[in-house]
Formats: C-alpha cells, sequence, structure tokens
C-alpha cells in the first residue's frame, strides 16, 4: 500500500506552471489549457535513461498526423464508386498537383505507421512496459493496433484494383466461417451479395472515420501513460527526482532527432522506391472474374495471414488469427515475473529473440504459397507464438532466476551514485499487480 | 543491454526487405523464363537515373504505329507528351498527334443537341488535354476483335508487372516455335515469358516493322526496348520529378538531422543518462 501512494505521488507531480501575465492568469482560473500542455508536455518527469526504442511513441504520433492530413487531402480528389475509383486514383497520380506525392506518401506513410508500431510494441513486451499498473496503457495499446489494422485494410481496398478488391474478399469472407450466422454477418458487411459499390463506399466511409477513433484513443492511450510515467530500460520505478528531467527540452529533442531519422527514410521510400512495398497486381483494375494467382495482404498483414492458413480448419484458422492479438490482451496477467526488464531476464531474453524471428518467419511463410516446407515453418512459428504467451511467459516467470538489478534508475549513471549494486535481485523491487 | 534488443527487431527488418525478393520468384515459378533488363540496363534506373528522350520518342512511334491497334492508353493525357521528365515532344507535334483522335464533342452550341446531321454521336478532333483514345467502343468490341481476349489498357501496365519494363521488354522478343509437348489452346501462341506459356497477342514486332526517323535500326530488341522504356514513363510521368524532389528532400532531412544530433548533444551535454 505503502509503495502505491509512493507511485501516485509522482504521477500527480506538482504544477510547474506558472502564469505570465494578466491574460494567462485569467484563462488559467477558467481553461488551465496552457497549465495542463506545460505539465504534461514540458516539465512531465521522464526517466532519464530512456533510450531510442522509447522515441516511437512520438513518431507514432507523426505518423498519424501525416496519414490524416494526406488522406483529408485524397479524399477531396478520390471517387467511392466502383466503375470510378481506379480512374481516380491515376487522376490524383497525374493531375492533381503533387497528387503523386500525396498518394505515395499515403500509402508507403501506412508501411510506416505500421514499422513504426511494431517495435513500439517490440519494445513493451522486450521492458515489460505492459506490467503494473500500466495494464490499461497496454490494453489501449493493442485496441489502437486492431483499429489500425482495420483501417489499413478498408483503406488498401479503396484503389479497386485486383488485390483491392480480392483482399476485401478473402477478409469479409472470414466470417462466413462462423456457423449459421456467419452468411448473414458476410452479406451484411457486404451490402450485397459479393464485394462490390455498396462494399467500397462503406469501406470509404469507416476509413474515413476510425482514424478519428484512434485520436481518441490515442488520447486515451497518452492519459494512461501520464498516470504511472513511462517505464524505462531499468524496469524500475521511479524513486524521486534524481531518476527524472523534464520531458522538454530533454526528450522534446531527442525523439526530434529520432524523428528525422526516420523520416528520412520515409522520404527514401516515398521518392525512391514508392511501389516497392505494395504488389503489382493492384494496378490492374479490380475484376470479379479473375482471381490473382496468389491473393497476398500487405507485408504488415502476412505474419496474421501466415497463422490464418496454417490451421487447416476455416473457422480455428479464423480463431487463430484473431486469437492472435486477442492474446495480447491478456499479457499483463500472463507474465508471472516479477521483473519488468528482460534486461535482467537471462532465459526471457533467448525466448524474446525466438518469438521475435518466429514473427519474421510468419512473414516469410505469409508471402509464399502454403505448399512445401512453408506449411511446416509456419506451423511451427504459429505454435512457438502462442506458446510464447500461453505457456513460456507464465513458466520462466516462475522458474527464472533474474540478474543482478541496480537500486534505482539514476545510481548507475550518475556520478557518484554508481556505489556497489545490492546483490539481492530476488528482493524483488518491483511488485506485481 | 539495448545492443541486444537491437540484435532482436534485426530479423524482423531483414524479413521485411527480403519480401521484395520473395514475391518476383514466387511469380515465376513452372519452367517460366525470367524477365531481364537490356545487357545496358535502363537509363531510369537506380538513383540517378532519368529517361532518355530518344528512346522515348522511339518507343511513342512504336504505341503509336504498332501497340495502339488494339491497346487502349486511357490513363495518359496526350499533352503530357510535350511535358517535362517525359519524351519532350514540341508543342505542335503534340496537337498534330492530338489531331488526329476523334473524341464526344459534347453538345452543339446552337441546338444543344448531342447528335448529327444523320444521327451519330457528335465528335470532334482531340485536343492535347484529352487523353489517348483506344482504338475499340468499349470492351465486349475489344473481346470480339481479339478472338475473346481483352488487350489489357497500357497506361500503368509498367507497374502492374512483377518486374515492370523488363517484363515488357523480355515479353515481346519471348515468342518462339512451341515445343512438341506444348498444346496450344485455339488462337493461342507460345511465350515462355507469359505466366502459363500461352498468349492470345501474336508475335507483334518483326524487324524493321516501324521504320525510325534517327536511323535507329529497328531491331526486335531495339524496339522492344524503346516501346518498354515508353510505357515505363507512361505508367510514373512524375519520375524525374520526384527523384529531383527527393534529392532536396534528402538533402534537407539529412542537414536536420546533423542539426538536431548538435542539439541533442548539447542539451544533453551535462546530464548523466
Amino acid at each position: 500500500m505503502a509503495h502505491q501512494s509512493e507511485q501516485q505521488g509522482h504521477a500527480a507531480h506538482e504544477s510547474t506552471y506558472r502564469t505570465t501575465g494578466p491574460f494567462t492568469e485569467w484563462l488559467d482560473k477558467r481553461l488551465p489549457i496552457l497549465r495542463f500542455a506545460n505539465d504534461t508536455m514540458m516539465s512531465f518527469p521522464t526517466p532519464r535513461n530512456l533510450n531510442y526504442w522509447w522515441t516511437f511513441g512520438g513518431i507514432l504520433t507523426f505518423c498519424l498526423a501525416v496519414q490524416i492530413v494526406t488522406g483529408i487531402i485524397l479524399a477531396m480528389h478520390y471517387t467511392p464508386n466502383a466503375d470510378l475509383a481506379f480512374g481516380s486514383v491515376e487522376r490524383i497520380m497525374r493531375d492533381v498537383n503533387y497528387g503523386w506525392l500525396l498518394r505515395y506518401t499515403h500509402a508507403v506513410g501506412a508501411s510506416m505507421f505500421f514499422l513504426a508500431v511494431y517495435v513500439h510494441i517490440f519494445r513493451g513486451l522486450y521492458y515489460g512496459s505492459y506490467k503494473a499498473p500500466r495494464e490499461i496503457l497496454w490494453m489501449l495499446g493493442v485496441v489502437i493496433l486492431l483499429l489500425m489494422m482495420a483501417t489499413a485494410f478498408m483503406g488498401y481496398v479503396l484503389p479497386w484494383g485486383q488485390m483491392s478488391f480480392w483482399a476485401a474478399t478473402v477478409i469479409t469472407n472470414f466470417f462466413t466461417a462462423f456457423p449459421v450466422v456467419g452468411k448473414f454477418i458476410t452479406e451484411w458487411l457486404w451490402g450485397g451479395f459479393a464485394v462490390g459499390n455498396a462494399t467500397l463506399n462503406r469501406f470509404f466511409s469507416l476509413h474515413y472515420l476510425l482514424p478519428f477513433v484512434i485520436v481518441g484513443v490515442v488520447a486515451l492511450h497518452v492519459w494512461a501513460l501520464h498516470v504511472p510515467g513511462n517505464n524505462n530500460p531499468t524496469g524500475l520505478d521511479v524513486k524521486g527526482k534524481q531518476d527524472t528531467l523534464p520531458f522538454h527540452p530533454y526528450y522534446t529533442v531527442k525523439d526530434g532527432f529520432a524523428l528525422v531519422l526516420f523520416t528520412i527514410v520515409f522520404a527514401w521510400f516515398v521518392f525512391f522506391a514508392p511501389n516497392s512495398l505494395g504488389h503489382p497486381d493492384n494496378y490492374i483494375p479490380a475484376n470479379p472474374l479473375v482471381t490473382p494467382p496468389h491473393i497476398v495482404p500487405e507485408w504488415y498483414f502476412l505474419p496474421f495471414y501466415a497463422i490464418l492458413r496454417s490451421i487447416p480448419d476455416k473457422l480455428l484458422g479464423v480463431i487463430a488469427m484473431f486469437g492472435s492479438i486477442v492474446v495480447l490482451f491478456l499479457i499483463p496477467w500472463l507474465d508471472t515475473s516479477k521483473v519488468r526488464s528482460m534486461r535482467y531476464r537471462p532465459m526471457m531474453q533467448w525466448f524474446f529473440l525466438f518469438f521475435v524471428a518466429a514473427c519474421g518467419v510468419l512473414m516469410w511463410c505469409g508471402a509464399n504459397p502454403p505448399e512445401g516446407n512453408f506449411v511446416l515453418y509456419a506451423r511451427l512459428a504459429t505454435s512457438y507464438y502462442f506458446a510464447y504467451f500461453l505457456i513460456i511467459m507464465p513458466l520462466v516467470g516462475m522458474i527464472e532466476q533474474p540478474r543482478k538489478m541496480p537500486e534505482s534508475i539514476a545510481k548507475p549513471v550518475l556520478p557518484g551514485g554508481g556505489g556497489a549494486m545490492p546483490a539481492r535481485a530476488s528482493a524483488a523491487p518491483q511488485t506485481k499487480g | 543491454m539495448s545492443r541486444i534488443a537491437g540484435l532482436l527487431i534485426g530479423p524482423v527488418l531483414a524479413a521485411f526487405v527480403a519480401l521484395g525478393g520473395a514475391q518476383p520468384a514466387a511469380a515465376a515459378e513452372g519452367g517460366q523464363r525470367e524477365p531481364h533488363a537490356p545487357s545496358e540496363g535502363w537509363s531510369f534506373d537506380g538513383f540517378f537515373g532519368h529517361f532518355d528522350r530518344a528512346e522515348l520518342q522511339r518507343g511513342f512511334q512504336i504505341y503509336k504505329e504498332v501497340c495502339s491497334s488494339c491497346h487502349a492508353m486511357k490513363f495518359v493525357a496526350i499533352r503530357t507528351l510535350s511535358q517535362p521528365g517525359g519524351p519532350g515532344f514540341s508543342e505542335p507535334a503534340v496537337k498534330s498527334v492530338a489531331s488526329e483522335f476523334k473524341v464526344p464533342a459534347g453538345p452543339d452550341e446552337k441546338d444543344g443537341s448531342l447528335v448529327d446531321d444523320v444521327g451519330l454521336l457528335r465528335q470532334r478532333p482531340a485536343v492535347p488535354s484529352d487523353h489517348f483514345v483506344g482504338p475499340y467502343a468499349n470492351e465486349y468490341a475489344a473481346r470480339a476483335a481479339n478472338g475473346g481476349a481483352l488487350p489489357p489498357d497500357l497506361s500503368v501496365i509498367v507497374k502492374a508487372r512483377h518486374d515492370g519494363a523488363s517484363y515488357v521488354y523480355s515479353l515481346l522478343q519471348c515468342y518462339e516455335e512451341p515445343p512438341p509437348e506444348v498444346q496450344l489452346q485455339p488462337g493461342m501462341h507460345y511465350n515462355p515469358c507469359m505466366a502459363g506459356g500461352q498468349i492470345a497477342m501474336p508475335a507483334p514486332l518483326v524487324a524493321d516493322r516501324v521504320t525510325y526517323d534517327d536511323g535507329t535500326a529497328a531491331t526486335v530488341e531495339q524496339m522492344s526496348k524503346d516501346v518498354a522504356a515508353f510505357l515505363a514513363w507512361a505508367a510514373e510521368p512524375e519520375l524525374e520529378g520526384r527523384r529531383k524532389l527527393g534529392f532536396m528532400v534528402l538533402f534537407y532531412l539529412g542537414v536536420l538531422a546533423i542539426l538536431s544530433y548538435l542539439a541533442y548533444r548539447r542539451v544533453w551535454r551535462d546530464t548523466g543518462h
């Protein structure tokens, strides 16, 4: 209990905002928005040891903003009609001023968004950022991931190319796997008896709506972050002022530098390889009568596609695919370790390494037809994916002997603070929720 | 230990990059012939690549005199032939290209009629702002004229095929006598660069099919290369401008990266971290 009130004391850090004149004083008494901005974005106490893996939160905010801004402008020129959509995209590419820049930024931006979110998720997994008291923060993140997937899928349908059409057909057909109601759900989703104009129209509408829902959940995600404060590479709780730095200028400048590096990669794809992340078949107009030889989703869905196909039963495959995301909601309670950061978890580090490799194998299998050895590899990797969360996480936490941990965040880094580390790793400086 | 985290993310990124290579390989199974680029490569490939004007002009001649008798190119505006980064035709030349096409004229200025004296849809000669007009009125007419096969629109054909221009270049030269074990479907031709090895389009190019104004020898290889380059431009008319802007953006971001790194070091200089 004493421990918890200490954490709350840290979260509700004292406001450092000072009004600068009569107007800001007047405003502060009515709508303390400047105080709020100061306390959450300027003076917010942030662990002093955050590494570059922590810069992806800011990078993701940037990605969301880029997608919304480019998307709103693209929507001004796009026509959501099964007969006109493909041509309207070509009009954007050729006749709208810098239309190619808008569209390539939006299309590459989706890939960049997923690249960043996957790094962000792996970082959370490695450093135990889902563990108490950050369970809600983590679960809101999984909700954002689901919303991103739905948005990206529906956005990919809008150019109405062959992959658009057939991806829509394959994905919506998942719902036919459910007994009795499956067919009705699917036809309700389509707005007809096949993917068609009605489907395109509703996907466009939802593709415009969902990003704003994401903005709302991101606000909750950031709120939930600001209650316990950031986790950090040691996984230790912040114990006092010596462990933190104000968010501005220390992390604005570090996040800013990382963001510039990220935009260099982003710009390289947009200007020099804009189609390398897409599939050529999506430049063939949608044709319900011709099925492409290999229907493959965008790279960021390949691992989930591989999980789906690795199970011979359609319904179970669909359940496994959705389950691979749903299981993420449960990991705050599946992880039994008293230690947050895998820096101090010698066994779990290796299981994590194999987990990342398994995701890579799933991606590779998803890109290839489900034949020959790919079936075997996908099944092994799928098994490991679920075993990692459902078996390894609970078990290893119980048997693993953690490494020695520093006494505090500041101890190893501040001059004079780096005294001998006490050898009491198992004394659990972090309590479980 | 964050180094280890770095190693862990590595495989994902590696797989991500490797995908680019995995997909074309999947498309080329079943004894099919791999598309290849011309031995000297494409002028528009690579970081500094740009189109060869003479090549695009020759390629346009092939499109106009050979391809366009069956293939439309409906997303390409005729005016773009004189646009920067394209074949660089003069404006009078573009006007004369346009004037060879007929487009619907819309309602008559006086009586608002959509049809002429004999009841046919009113037509006018095209102007450069019009798009290329295809050879057939609609898909049914196109199929009827081609034994049921539909000649695809060529506007974005280079972006719509794995290996892009190299695919078009190889396909056009790939025709040969079918080996004895191959049973051709009626009206099909043997082409091992095509998926399945059979294609409805008869070999469109024979040596000296066109006469180039610049005296280039019109071999099948030369014509294939020229028209593939032209179609690469038609699919990505913004390519040269895109790369030019890309260099400026990357330069700007490079300077910004250095400045923001220095700012970062300065802000953090007195903190242990």
